[in-house]
């Protein structure tokens, strides 16, 4: 079975290129790129749209085991591959944690019954993600386990990082934190500032997330261990994470999409769609985070995904759960750095695809021959409305309902097989 | 008559004009709480409902003789001891009582924003008495009829609010009310119980009390809200008395005809010395109370009066 997708225009992020072609899948794979013989192949015309490698989503949150009524790998598949989004790695915050080989099988099953793209789960670092005792770190390596974090659980006892990141270094394990320092954070609700004063909600300044990173920094250092900060937002954060990487250590450093597309304002008459963790920041902040990607000093853009159900969110601003679905409108938003011109498509799918596959190991992210045939077909300028009932996630708490946004996706493609689309 | 208001659930959404016609009307109700005779029809027919999720005696009762004197049938609902302890939320019990059909629901809640969610669900005029740190307007409208009255205008006087800032939707409100209303604002205290950024707010920030209020017309103190705090603002209260406590010597700074204000409950020997909050020549506190039950009459006169003209528009469910 071979499909010849002409007439595109290839967003290649590693070569940084933009251009039109044609792009061969034969057996799940790239076959051939660029100028392409239709041989034997069944062709597709693009007409000009976009195709560019799957996103690769770091963070993503389905709510099995636990809360299914929240979300399940079926109804994240779902959304993930309408949102261009080829491999999902999940995060291990459910109820119980993912903190076992035995939890962590339970995941792959149901996520490869249900799931229409690849899932590659996180597992918990510390039991329970609690902050005491490591989790069994090379029994999870072994049984799949992509990344280890406590999600938003910062590891209070520097100790015990420490030793975590020592194990995990030895494995060559990939440790993922969101640095924040949970004293001063603590109760926060929104960053502190004259919104946040306005409105008198408890508030936490964006030091918070610097001195986190600070000392994560400083046990990478004595470790050596491989570091992704998975949700900086902060303009403060910025020199420290340039100068660990001047240093030399093998850290890297994500955003949520929106961090990119949204600002402290947007929470206006305490909209709880906007509370996130950590929360919505100054719109200076919002400007240096897209400028860090695309100077590359941010390696990774995520949707941060974590669905809520309305009664999760319907309660004075302070008692809302944090957290926004964002599977689906992933690309969309993102498109908003490229029609405002800060960005270009090859850049943002660096940050998108080609950098978290690579800081996973993984072969996608590229357009390569040989490699996966995870694709996006797109229209990069169609416009739209959200309407949030539109959306495949059980929950629909997206802070974009209403909002005008440009970017479809018309196919997407998982080993050469359609999972989104009609062609 | 100016006053397009459908809630009344934060001064921020107040235009100045509707400012002074609601405290136009409350003078009408001070002279009439003088009186022998102290009952008006405004309200009669009308169901107002009290819901404090956080205890207060002083404004609740405000709140009921206000309704009771207009008329209103009035209904306390002691919200700590009920059905929020059983789990329900507030949207919930909101629907429950809007089945009720109430008039006016007058509604005080720890957290801020509170009160406005609750008003996007129920059909009837959700007044705000105070939601966690954001607003409390009728304080802030009770507060300027006060200086109205005693200094004979509201604009272009020299207003210092002292103390913890901070933790005090008082405090906000009255600078965006005293703030429209075109007055020169300071804030006093320590800088542990200023908000972030509050210079922003087109107020003069000082960290020394004498300075502060130093020929200021009004001097008005807030309570230390010790409840409210989940750690170390200030050394000790003995300290804080002596460096923001409001005594004859401090006071010496302000004009001499300054008055002194405070909100209420006072913590005397702590922000305010006893004497000075005693003095009948100085302090308005009592007038303070007076006028908060005549700022609520008219602002409940008010707001009835906009649903009687249309009753069934707006964003009601």
């Amino acid at each position: 079975m071979k499909t010849l997708l002409t007439n595109a225009r290839l967003i290649d992020p590693e070569h940084g290129t933009d251009e039109l072609g044609a792009i061969l899948i034969e057996d799940g794979v790239i076959a051939a790129v660029g100028d392409v013989s239709s041989d034997g192949a069944q062709v597709v015309d693009c007409g000009g749209k976009c195709v560019a490698p799957g996103i690769v989503d770091i963070g993503v949150k389905v709510c099995e085991p636990g809360e299914r009524h929240k979300e399940s790998f079926r109804t994240a598949g779902l959304a993930a591959a309408a949102g261009g989004v080829t491999t999902m790695v999940t995060r291990p915050d459910t109820l119980p944690a993912i903190d076992s080989p035995e939890v962590l099988e339970f995941v792959e099953r149901r996520a490869n019954e249900a799931a229409p793209v690849r899932v590659m789960p996180m597992a918990a670092l510390t039991r329970g993600r609690e902050g005491r005792e490591m989790t069994e770190i090379g029994f999870l390596q072994d049984a799949g386990a992509a990344a280890f974090t406590d999600c938003d659980n910062v590891v209070t006892n520097p100790k015990v990082f420490a030793r975590c990141m020592t194990y995990a270094k030895s494995l060559d394990a990939l440790v993922i934190a969101h640095p924040q320092d949970p004293t001063l954070s603590k109760g926060a609700a929104v960053t502190s500032g004259k919104f946040a004063t306005l409105k008198g909600l408890p508030m936490v300044s964006p030091m918070a997330e610097r001195m986190g990173l600070e000392r994560d920094i400083a046990l990478v250092e004595m470790t050596g261990a491989r570091y992704h900060a998975d949700n900086l937002s902060t303009a403060k954060s910025l020199p420290v994470l340039a100068r660990a990487k001047a240093d030399g250590l093998d850290v890297t450093a994500g955003v949520s999409i929106h961090h990119l597309t949204l600002n402290e304002l947007d929470v206006g008459d305490y909209r709880t769609f906007f509370k996130v963790k950590p929360p919505l920041r100054s719109e200076d902040d919002r400007v240096a985070m897209i400028e860090a990607v695309a100077s590359g000093l941010i390696d990774v853009i995520s949707s941060m995904h974590t669905p809520q159900d309305e009664e999760s969110k319907r309660l004075p601003f302070e008692e809302a759960a944090s957290g926004a679905v964002a599977l689906e409108t992933l690309l969309p938003a993102a498109m908003r750095l490229v029609h405002a011109g800060y960005i270009d498509l090859p850049t943002l799918w660096r940050a998108l695809s080609l950098n978290p596959s690579k800081r996973l190991g993984l072969e996608t992210g590229r357009l390569a021959v040989g490699a996966p045939a995870d694709l996006v077909m797109f229209d990069p300028d169609a416009p739209f409305v959200m309407d949030r009932e539109t959306l495949r996630s059980k929950s629909k708490n997206t802070p974009y309902d209403g909002q005008r946004m440009q970017g479809k996706v018309i196919a997407t493609f998982v080993g050469g097989a359609i999972v989104f689309g009609d062609l | 008559m100016t006053f397009r208001q459908k809630h009344l659930l934060g001064i921020e959404q107040l235009r100045p004009e509707e400012i002074t016609t609601l405290l136009d009307l409350a003078d009408k109700y001070v002279d009439l709480n003088r009186r022998q005779q102290k009952h008006s029809d405004a309200l009669a027919g009308l169901t107002q409902i009290n819901m404090f999720f956080e205890n207060s005696t002083r404004t609740q009762s405000s709140f009921e003789i206000a309704g009771k004197r207009l008329g209103a049938d009035v209904m306390n609902m002691a919200m700590q001891a009920s059905s929020i302890k059983k789990g329900e939320t507030l949207i919930d019990t909101a629907l429950s009582l809007n089945a009720m059909h109430p008039d006016i629901l007058v509604v005080r809640h720890p957290h801020s924003g509170a009160v406005d969610l609750l008003a996007e669900k129920v059909n009837c005029a959700v007044l705000n008495a105070g939601d966690g740190r954001h607003e409390h307007p009728t304080q802030a409208l009770l507060d300027a009829l006060t200086i109205r009255r005693a200094k004979g205008r509201l604009h272009r006087l020299n207003i210092a609010i002292c103390g913890d800032i901070a933790h005090s939707r008082v405090a906000r409100s009255n600078i965006m009310l005293l703030g429209k209303m075109e007055n020169r604002i300071r804030l006093v205290g320590p800088p542990t119980l200023m908000p972030s950024q509050i210079d922003q707010f087109g107020v003069e920030v000082y960290d020394d009390m004498r300075k502060g209020i130093e020929g200021c017309d009004v001097v008005m103190m807030l309570r230390l809200q010790k409840e409210r705090m989940d750690g170390g603002f200030i050394p000790s209260e003995r300290e804080y008395y002596h460096r923001y406590g409001l005594d004859a010597e401090k006071l010496s700074y302000a004009k001499d005809d300054a008055i002194v204000m405070h909100p209420g409950p006072m913590n005397r020997g702590v922000e305010i010395d006893g004497t000075i909050a005693d003095d009948i020549n100085r302090s308005v506190i009592q007038e303070q109370v007076e006028m908060g039950v005549a700022v609520r009459m008219a602002a409940m006169d008010l707001l009835a009066r906009n649903r009687r003209e249309q009753p069934n528009e707006g964003v009601y469910v």
